[in-house]
């Protein structure tokens, strides 16, 4: 069996008297689409913010395509091909919509060894990125001028300029409409069709159990659940951290 | 157009005005135009970490101040050889001093540069107003510092005695004049080629959100220090002159928070986004202040700083550059 692409290991985060991980253990193979779900506050975000950098774990050891990234910059991670998109969209407001893209381009692809785009290919595969997520007619707007989906949509897309190998879409669906939601699931099973791993973090089940072909479940920093979504969320201990018991 | 183009461009503009100076044939506007141009190379360099990046320097007169007396010391070391070396260095010592101004230009550019990155350690981890109060506590320590220094004239200050022809220039302020001139094409050569690089991106995303830039591949922190280095060290050049200028200089003089203040102000009231905004900014406002001084008094100035601060961030946030982009746009046309 090939390595997984991300191998999480006893990983704790606290801040001050307050455990937000508690030795958190997962593997993700090459390929997969995992769903991680838990109560609010409980420890996704800070999950996904050791995985990527934004905050730096206390304990334990992030491995991804078999080197540790513990300690390294988010932006390093991005480079290696650890990609995210954020729970609230946090777009370049200073820029339209395919400079965003273009930051990616510049600063991660062009920044790997022996890659290197020249100023038409940029927009080629500015215009490319943009197509995959239905916003090539947007893309001399300014983010302040696009509609929420459309910035969730930007946020997968400036995500996915980093080429990644893995990504991280953090409650890329809150306050969607349900055709809205359906889109942003289609367009992430389109990404993994072409071979990036992706863990989804979401609220909304019925995207949850569309996507998922694994789930993991956290409550209060710990895992109590992981695998078959159909069998997870009958889960006893699950179905009670959502409804108490 | 392209940086030589630019480069060039710049050039003749500056000698048309040299030459015209020159053909009134009244130094004082050699003297006056000398303060317009130091404030566009000191608002251009506030600009670079404060306009592109986003982070509020509210201590630039500290580096201002830091080119200002890396000058004095070494001309106090040029004055003072004969104490200062032992005999056997007496005689390659005489070679080096007294130090050429462009050179003392050049020292103060890289001792303010490395005080830019040692300030950027200390205190890039800031943000928004609680990075400008570091800043600002940053001067008062290297003014404190200064003041108890005594070789560079501690609080009393020291006096500089510019020779007084020079050759090709005629008198002293024209070759000042002249020094300042290749300064200010020099900064805003280095801002132009910034903003239209992969740089000038990378530090419009830190202005714009640093979770995302970071997210994005972009190493801000490094960026950051680029940033306050680039500034510090303009701001060092545009400082190394001055006690050449003004002939005596004491801490509280060349710390002086109005440096700090009307750099923020020019740049603010000019338009931060481009490089053309400090420099009109300065244009105007120091042009302004120093009518205001002949005309009325030089106690005025900051009041005209304040009041025209205060309409700008009102009436037209983005300053003029901002107006001019907002007018331009809306003559193209809706869709554009």
């Amino acid at each position: 069996m090939t390595q997984p692409i991300l191998h999480i290991d006893q990983l704790g985060k606290r801040f001050g008297g307050f455990v937000a991980l508690d030795g958190v253990e997962l593997s993700v193979p090459q390929g997969q689409r995992l769903g991680l779900i838990g109560p609010n506050g409980s420890g996704k975000s800070t999950l996904v913010n050791c995985i990527c950098g934004t905050l730096q774990n206390e304990s334990g050891s992030v491995t991804f395509d078999g080197k540790k990234v513990d300690g390294m910059p988010a932006h390093k991670r991005t480079r290696l091909g650890l990609a995210r998109s954020f729970q609230l969209p946090r777009p370049f407001r200073s820029m339209t919509v395919a400079e965003n893209i273009r930051v990616p381009l510049l600063y991660t692809v062009n920044a790997r060894p022996g890659s290197h785009l020249a100023h038409a290919e940029l927009d080629d595969r500015c215009m490319e990125l943009l197509g995959l997520v239905t916003l090539q007619d947007k893309a001399s707007k300014y983010t302040t001028d696009l509609t929420q989906v459309e910035m969730r949509k930007l946020e997968l897309a400036r995500a996915m300029a980093a080429e990644p190998k893995l990504l991280i879409a953090d409650e890329s669906m809150a306050g969607l409409s349900h055709s809205e939601v359906e889109d942003i699931v289609a367009l992430l099973i389109r990404m993994n069709a072409r071979g990036i791993t992706i863990i989804m973090i979401e609220h909304i089940m019925s995207a949850v159990m569309t996507f998922s072909q694994r789930l993991v479940v956290l409550v209060n920093g710990k895992k109590i659940a992981d695998g078959n979504p159909q069998d997870v969320i009958q889960d006893k201990d699950v179905v009670g951290a959502y409804l108490g018991t | 157009m392209r940086t030589p183009a630019f480069i060039l461009t710049l050039s003749l503009v500056g000698a048309v005005l040299y030459f015209a100076f020159r053909h009134v044939g009244n130094d004082y506007l050699f003297f006056a135009g000398y303060t317009v141009l130091q404030y566009i190379v000191m608002a251009t360099a506030w600009n670079i970490l404060g306009g592109y990046c986003g982070y509020v320097n509210f201590g630039s007169a500290a580096f201002f101040a830091i080119g200002v007396y890396s000058s004095v010391c070494l001309h106090t070391i040029g004055e003072r050889v004969d104490d200062l070396f032992p005999d056997f260095l007496l005689a390659p010592m005489h070679l080096i001093f007294p130090l050429p101004l462009p050179v003392l230009v050049v020292v103060a550019g890289a001792v303010a540069g490395l005080v830019g990155l040692g300030m950027g350690y200390l205190t890039l981890r800031l943000r928004g107003i609680f990075f400008a109060i570091a800043t600002l506590a940053l001067a008062v320590v290297l003014e404190t510092f200064v003041a108890n220094w005594s070789f560079v004239g501690g609080s009393r200050g020291a006096y500089v005695a510019p020779p007084t022809e020079v050759p090709f220039f005629g008198p002293y302020i024209q070759f000042l004049f002249v020094l300042m001139l290749v300064l200010v094409v020099a900064a805003l050569t280095t801002a132009r080629l910034i903003e239209r690089s992969r740089l000038g991106v990378g530090f419009a995303t830190i202005r714009d959100d640093e979770l995302s830039a970071e997210a994005s591949g972009v190493p801000t922190l490094r960026l950051k220090l680029i940033a306050t280095v680039v500034s510090g060290a303009l701001f060092g050049m545009a400082g190394a002159p001055f006690p050449y200028y003004i002939g005596y200089v004491e801490p509280s003089s060349a710390f002086n928070l109005s440096y700090s203040v009307n750099a923020i102000a020019m740049s603010m009231i000019g338009g931060t986004t481009t490089w053309a905004g400090p420099m009109i900014g300065a244009l105007l406002l120091s042009t302004l202040q120093q009518v205001f001084t002949v005309t009325i008094s030089s106690a005025v100035n900051l009041l005209i700083t304040g009041l025209l601060l205060i309409a700008f961030v009102i009436l037209a946030p983005k300053g003029i550059v901002g107006l001019w982009q907002s007018w331009t746009s809306k003559a193209k046309g809706p869709n554009s």
